[in-house]
């Protein structure tokens, strides 16, 4: 058994890269390895923006990540710097910045750069989608 | 050179076509400031970044010279090169900033296998 750690950098309905991540994440839990966690980072923070609303026959990128949430608690970290100049905030950041909205919410959380070098380091493989 | 825990950020992309450098440049510096040992590789057009002669980009956008500057202060004095990148694009040593190291691409992948941690941008 591996523990696995998932780096996303490319955005949903622009870049393959974070489909190929989730169905990557199935396949790593479906074979009893474990997920050490999902950090999103660069353009891939857009997946967690509560705001898409993609056509119904097409998967939902941010609730098919809070589902593998759901059924297998997996930290759904997003780097705080690239998502607030993204436009990315969660209530808090939004009321800090003085912003009418907010998009990001529970499961996923706003954290630091930090938290990925450490799931780099807990992981035996860091796997980039970019 | 193996140094346990290092961390490699590998740059792939020229400054201002996209935010690839700076981010990539962003994780190189906390993990340098949480006191990981970190390396930079500069591949393909990664290595226009190390321009010392370079301006700030198109109109608004930061420029990204003064973070390389700044890597020496964070103790990241490994800048990795690669020759073909600078042969490819007809340039020398002499017009990037101080302190890079040339490499053959063929000894890239030795130097991938000396490091457990590497991001790549």
């Amino acid at each position: 058994m591996m523990q696995y750690g998932l780096l996303v950098m490319g955005a949903p309905y622009s870049s393959p890269a974070p489909h190929s991540a989730l169905r990557f994440a199935h396949a790593v839990l479906a074979r009893g390895h474990q997920l050490a966690g999902v950090f999103f980072y660069h353009d891939g923070v857009h997946n967690a923006s509560s705001l898409m609303a993609p056509p119904q026959d097409e998967l939902n990128m941010r609730d098919a990540w809070a589902e593998l949430h759901q059924q297998h608690a997996v930290p759904l970290d997003v780097c705080i710097a690239a998502a607030l100049r993204r436009g990315l905030m969660d209530e808090s950041e939004a009321q800090r910045h003085g912003k009418q909205a907010f998009n990001l919410s529970p499961p996923f959380e706003l954290t630091g750069l930090g938290q990925l070098l450490e799931l780099q380091q807990r992981a035996d493989r860091l796997i980039t989608f970019a | 050179m193996t140094t346990p825990n290092a961390l490699l950020v590998i740059i792939r992309h020229a400054p201002h076509n996209s935010n690839w450098l700076r981010e990539g440049l962003d994780a190189a510096l906390v993990a340098a400031a949480f006191g990981q040992p970190v390396h930079l590789l500069f591949m393909g057009q990664g290595i226009l970044a190390l321009l010392k002669e370079q301006g700030s980009g198109a109109a608004g956008q930061k420029a990204t010279l003064p973070t390389i500057d700044m890597l020496e202060m964070y103790d990241i004095e490994k800048l990795w090169v690669t020759e073909e990148a600078l042969q490819g694009m007809h340039l020398t040593t002499d017009s990037l900033v101080e302190g890079v190291t040339l490499l053959a691409e063929q000894q890239v992948p030795g130097l991938l296998q000396q490091h457990s941690n590497i991001l790549n941008f």
